[in-house]
């Protein structure tokens, strides 16, 4: 493996400074969220680098458990924070965390009890890296469809109502309300999947190459990852939307806006 | 009927309707047998709504009996659209509608809306064609109903935004008529029609009320009530209270 020295990476920041330039020639107004957001990136992977470092140190289940915990609970929060019309109360947070949850434990734990199985079970360079990758899908598939969901149900809402005032069953007057917003979700996992190695190198594949993996090692890598991604996505907007529409409704089948502010 | 056990869904509810299905035809025949018992004949075999309220509107009580209509007048606002969709259950309320008898509490939601269904003063379509909005065996009945309201089968075959408001507010209400439900709810009928429209769906009404259908509609129109041989009452302030004399 070819280890980065400092003046590579100021070398490569060198690039960023040119973007910069090019914004103050052409006054696109860029420049100072451009250096901003440089800067924090630095500042954030750096952050993270050392924590990793210290949390593979201590190779403790619980270390790698609170981690993970974490990084759900921060996806959670994005999915939950994107919709523009959002549950009254904590209901949308609670869906959001139960769904990311589920979907993250449910594929990450398959993957870790049966395909990659590191000694010991937790070992948090791969628990870790695993859920991280995961949450990223999961936090795209789960707020696509929460907005979905709660953006069409304003939409729609004549619509719905029209059926429920007419003898219709909310699970069947909503039916195509829940299947938009899951095809929505997980469009993502499934262009990624298409365009992966025609359009993209995917990234993880990118990485174990430039480590020095066997492409094709590298290559079977990626494969198991799309699929815990594909199925991390479809669990996390199947429970995403049928948690909403739940708290959509009520025990009388009402379509009940008013618990949305 | 708790929270709880909704959550479970679709299979608990179909248990429900079943039942309540059952309970209804038990009612029915229970009901013929007492046919000339003392009871009077609205709490018998028509509707009685009883302290139905909510945080918004009410108490609201009275019964009406079969074939009987009631028109609600009142300004935009007062409650009538209100307490419509309460009694279709669409709004969250406390009390209790008793249908020939039986509560509404003991009926699945659905099943209770299929015997009272509501149209509202603006129709809602969930497809593109017109035809996609009922079931296949429903399509021959609805568009006969459709053309006695004056829309022809050209607009009937096709896709709900080329029709008017007035068409629409007409086949909604085939899209009710079609259940041949005890009750019918209507928000403001006959809002967007033109007079000889006005006339078409007030004849159709009056048909179905001739075969004991109950009918209570909102409505502007302070010549409608008496059109329909209406029992008349006026909203104000989210309260019923009897159409001040003219």
């Amino acid at each position: 493996m070819i280890a980065l020295s400092p003046t590579d990476l100021a070398l490569a920041a060198s690039l960023v400074a040119l973007d910069a330039g090019l914004s103050v020639a052409l006054r696109l107004q860029l420049h100072r969220q451009l250096i901003w957001s440089a800067t924090r990136m630095v500042v954030q992977l750096v952050a993270v680098g050392f924590l990793l470092r210290f949390i593979f140190a201590l190779n403790s289940p619980w270390a790698t458990l609170t981690i993970v915990l974490l990084m759900t609970a921060i996806a959670a929060r994005e999915v939950a924070a994107r919709p523009a019309h959002k549950f009254k109360g904590f209901a949308q947070l609670a869906i959001s965390g139960t769904a990311v949850a589920l979907a993250t434990f449910v594929t990450a734990g398959l993957a870790l009890s049966t395909a990659i199985r590191p000694h010991p079970w937790f070992d948090p360079r791969y628990a870790i890296s695993l859920a991280g990758i995961i949450l990223g899908s999961v936090l795209n598939a789960g707020s696509i469809t929460l907005d979905g969901v709660l953006g069409g149900v304003w939409r729609e809402r004549g619509a719905i109502e029209a059926r429920l005032a007419l003898g219709v069953e909310f699970k069947i007057a909503t039916r195509p309300l829940l299947r938009e917003s899951v095809r929505r979700g997980l469009l993502p996992i499934i262009n990624q999947m298409s365009a992966a190695g025609l359009i993209t190198l995917p990234g993880i594949m990118t990485g174990q190459i430039l480590a020095g993996m066997d492409p094709v090692e590298a290559v079977k890598y990626q494969i198991l990852l799309m699929f815990l991604l594909a199925g991390a996505s479809g669990v996390a907007a199947l429970t995403i939307a049928e948690l909403t529409l739940r708290g959509l409704s009520d025990d009388r089948q009402r379509l009940r806006l008013d618990r949305l502010s | 009927m708790d929270r709880g056990r909704a959550v479970f869904g679709v299979r608990i509810a179909d248990g429900r309707r079943s039942r309540s299905r059952r309970l209804f035809a038990d009612g029915r025949a229970r009901l013929t047998a007492l046919s000339d018992a003392s009871a009077p004949p609205a709490a018998r075999s028509g509707l009685r709504v009883a302290s139905l309220r909510s945080a918004l509107a009410g108490p609201f009580d009275l019964s009406l009996g079969c074939g009987e209509v009631l028109a609600i007048s009142g300004a935009s606002g007062a409650g009538k659209s209100l307490f419509l969709r309460m009694l279709a259950d669409l709004d969250p309320n406390q009390g209790e509608v008793f249908l020939g008898g039986i509560p509404r509490s003991s009926m699945a939601p659905n099943a209770w809306r299929r015997k009272a269904p509501y149209v509202a003063a603006e129709s809602g379509w969930w497809a593109q064609s017109v035809p996609e909005h009922f079931a296949p065996e429903e399509r021959r009945p609805a568009l006969a109903l459709a053309e006695r309201l004056g829309v022809g089968v050209a607009q009937f075959d096709g896709p709900v935004d080329r029709l008017s408001t007035g068409e629409r507010q007409r086949l909604a209400l085939v899209r009710a008529l079609i259940l041949s439900s005890p009750v019918l709810l209507l928000d403001e009928p006959t809002g967007p029609l033109d007079p000889v429209s006005v006339r078409e769906v007030e004849a159709l009404i009056l048909e179905r009320v001739s075969e004991g259908m109950i009918v209570m509609l909102a409505s502007h129109d302070p010549a409608q009530g008496p059109r329909l041989g209406a029992r008349r009452l006026r909203m104000v302030d989210r309260r019923l209270q009897p159409e001040a004399p003219a």
